[in-house]
């Protein structure tokens, strides 16, 4: 168990080694690309030569860019310090440098969104789960029941309706026409729990009803599957009821692989959830991402690339380390 | 490829299928004589949802196809603004529906006045171009991957493999976003709308490999083992004969279904991209293009919203109508 664990783990840290060189290597080419220059982007255009050049130097973007990397590296684990003379700005690890626009240092800066992007995803994986696997399973087990195709057709027509779209649906509906509900808004949790909840309300639904739909579908096959296998009718022959038999049995082997699943989808919507966040006008990492990438804004893109591909590898490395216990075969594997 | 929505990256598609090739054995003894490709046509044909699906597909496709005379019979040029269908002080079209009339089948633009039908008649053919394109980018990257990981196995497997998962391990919406809003607006001395539309391909066909990849490698893993081709092998063929002529006719199936239900989620993500603001650029009518347009207005002019919104509806679900449904007549046992 302790090998495979410590492999899971130097897995995780290697894909996140790759990743930070892939984001750097490729948004260090762009300015290259598009013939704009970063010093320039830091600064702006009305400055003179001799301070862009001294941004250019305390930046270190006149290094080669395998030293840049290195620094870069470097300024992510123990922080680095930005130096022309004497003039010295030191940022502190994890330091992933500073906004091109707002002058704001990276990490703290997005540190600040990620509560919007946390309440948010977590708050709808809650009711997704809740709603798709529990209606995944009532269907598996009234399979072609009324409410089984009632069930399904609902859900394909949910994972056929993109997020901008019943976003948009749904905030003209219960926020402009009938008045139920409030704008979608961001209030923080410790402030005022009950204007949080009525604030996110909107999108955790509409994000869960999309997934939902996608869990349903999932569940039900896993769980039609397993009900098929042998070791059910086993457990059936030999008189255990009904109840021992799919809470016992079916359940586990059912919706294990659901874990993996969720994992993937979780990782990605905790590193920005950009379509919820622009439809609803939320200021999370995803939002943070699309001004940032609007505006030119490199170092911001990078680190939200490097948050969100963080996010994915870690809670991957959460479900390879459950599924040790969950699964014993995966330990030999 | 599941950069576009936010739905779900791995889906129920991505679960191994049962091997081809012993359903096929199964079939054959039940019924004589027919191939898998009859059985599989007997079965589609009687799945009346799917076929529903599909002809809405092809319904799709001939609008795409048939744009410019549509828009010649019906409509009005893309980019010809209507001020006179448009309230001077709202700036939300004249008429109830968003100003649908007999002239103007699906209204008028807000503000600008440009009619819808020819818009969501030639955002029919962005959409459906890069879907297709795209999808068909991934599945001979995943094809060829794929085969190589599963067949030649040892080191090729490995880094095939890692690269997949750390593809799969990407922020990819995010990335795809970055990409494509810092690449140039026309190259190749195509106009600002082919040329990314290119781009859109190569990214969302870049990004959906590994779906197809992993699904190739875990078949052709199971494949390899088999009698026949242990048989080639014997009689003295060489890899590249039992690649093309033992192997891939038995990945056919699969390749098949997953590349069908690939075009939705690519149609999704081309939709999300335009929405975005990074996808095909303004004036050039696309459905994701227009839905955000409409965020300035859904709250006084609904139609505006509802019609491109409508039409991804329509069209990625008829897709997965009909993917559903060849995979269903292709591979029961996968239901």
């Amino acid at each position: 168990m302790l090998t495979y664990l410590i492999r899971r783990a130097v897995n995780a840290v290697l894909t996140l080694l790759v990743v930070t060189l892939v984001t750097f290597g490729i948004f260090f080419m762009v300015p290259k690309i598009t013939g704009s220059d970063p010093a320039l982007l830091y600064i702006g255009k009305t400055a003179d030569a001799a301070s862009v050049e001294g941004i250019r130097t305390k930046l270190g973007l006149a290094d080669p860019v395998i030293v840049q990397y290195g620094k870069f590296l470097k300024g992510l684990v123990a922080g680095r310090d930005y130096a022309n003379g004497n003039d010295v700005t030191h940022c502190p690890a994890p330091c992933m440098g500073y906004s091109f626009k707002t002058d704001q240092e990276v990490f703290p800066l997005l540190m600040g969104d990620l509560p919007v992007t946390l309440s948010l995803a977590l708050g709808a994986a809650v009711l997704w789960v809740l709603i798709g696997v529990s209606t995944g399973v009532i269907s598996a087990l009234r399979r072609g029941s009324l409410l089984d195709r009632a069930v399904m057709t609902g859900a394909l027509a949910g994972v056929s309706l993109p997020i901008y779209f019943t976003g948009l649906l749904a905030l003209s509906i219960f926020v402009y026409w009938l008045g139920w509900l409030p704008n979608a808004d961001y209030t923080s949790f410790f402030v005022n729990p009950l204007s949080w909840a009525s604030g996110l309300i909107l999108p955790w639904v509409t994000l869960a009803f999309l997934f939902a739909a996608t869990y349903a579908r999932l569940t039900r096959a896993n769980m039609l599957e397993t009900l098929g296998e042998d070791y059910i009718r086993t457990a059936r022959a030999k008189g255990l009821g009904e109840r021992t038999v799919i809470g016992k049995h079916a359940l586990r082997s059912g919706l294990t692989p659901l874990v993996t699943v969720f994992g993937l989808d979780l990782g990605a919507l905790l590193g920005g959830a950009v379509l919820t966040e622009a439809v609803f006008n939320l200021r999370g990492l995803g939002y943070q991402a699309l001004t940032a990438i609007r505006g030119n804004d490199l170092p911001v893109i990078i680190g939200v690339t490097l948050i969100a591909a963080f996010f994915i590898v870690f809670i991957n490395l959460i479900v390879d380390v459950l599924y040790g216990f969950i699964d014993p075969r995966v330990r030999l594997g | 490829m599941s950069i576009g929505p936010e739905a779900s990256i791995t889906d129920e598609r991505s679960a191994p299928t049962d091997d081809p090739a012993v359903e096929r054995a199964l079939e054959e003894k039940a019924i004589a004589g027919r191939s898998l490709r009859q059985i599989a046509w007997r079965r589609l044909k009687g799945d009346k949802v799917a076929l529903a699906g599909g002809i809405v597909v092809l319904v799709l496709v001939f609008i795409a196809i048939l744009a410019p005379v549509l828009t010649k019979l019906f409509g009005h040029p893309i980019g010809e603004f209507h001020g006179d269908k448009i309230d001077p002080t709202l700036g939300t079209p004249i008429g109830p529906w968003g100003g649908i009339s007999r002239e103007f089948l699906l209204g008028v633009e807000p503000v600008s006045g440009r009619d819808i039908f020819s818009r969501i008649v030639y955002g029919a053919q962005t959409s459906l171009s890069v879907a297709f394109l795209s999808a068909f980018l991934s599945t001979v990257l995943g094809v060829i991957f794929g085969l190589s990981a599963g067949y030649l196995g040892g080191w090729v497997d490995a880094v095939i493999s890692r690269i997949m998962d750390f593809l799969l391990a990407f922020p990819q919406l995010l990335f795809a976003i970055a990409l494509v809003s810092v690449l140039p607006d026309s190259m190749l001395g195509l106009g600002d709308r082919w040329s990314r539309v290119l781009v859109l391909v190569g990214v969302i066909g870049f990004f959906g490999w590994p779906y197809i990849g992993r699904i190739v490698r875990g078949q052709t893993l199971s494949l390899r083992e088999r009698e026949f081709v242990e048989a080639a092998k014997s009689l003295g063929a060489r890899s590249p004969r039992i690649l093309g002529r033992e192997l891939l006719p038995n990945l056919a199936a699969p390749i098949l279904v997953y590349t069908t239900l690939i075009i939705p989620t690519n149609i999704l993500t081309e939709a999300a991209l335009s929405f975005l603001g990074v996808g095909i650029p303004p004036p050039n009518p696309s459905w994701g293009g227009m839905l955000s347009d409409a965020v300035n207005f859904y709250r006084y002019d609904p139609m505006y919203m509802i019609v491109p919104g409508g039409m991804i509806f329509i069209t990625v679900l008829a897709f997965n109508l009909f993917g559903d449904g060849l995979r269903d007549a292709l591979d029961p046992k996968a239901r």
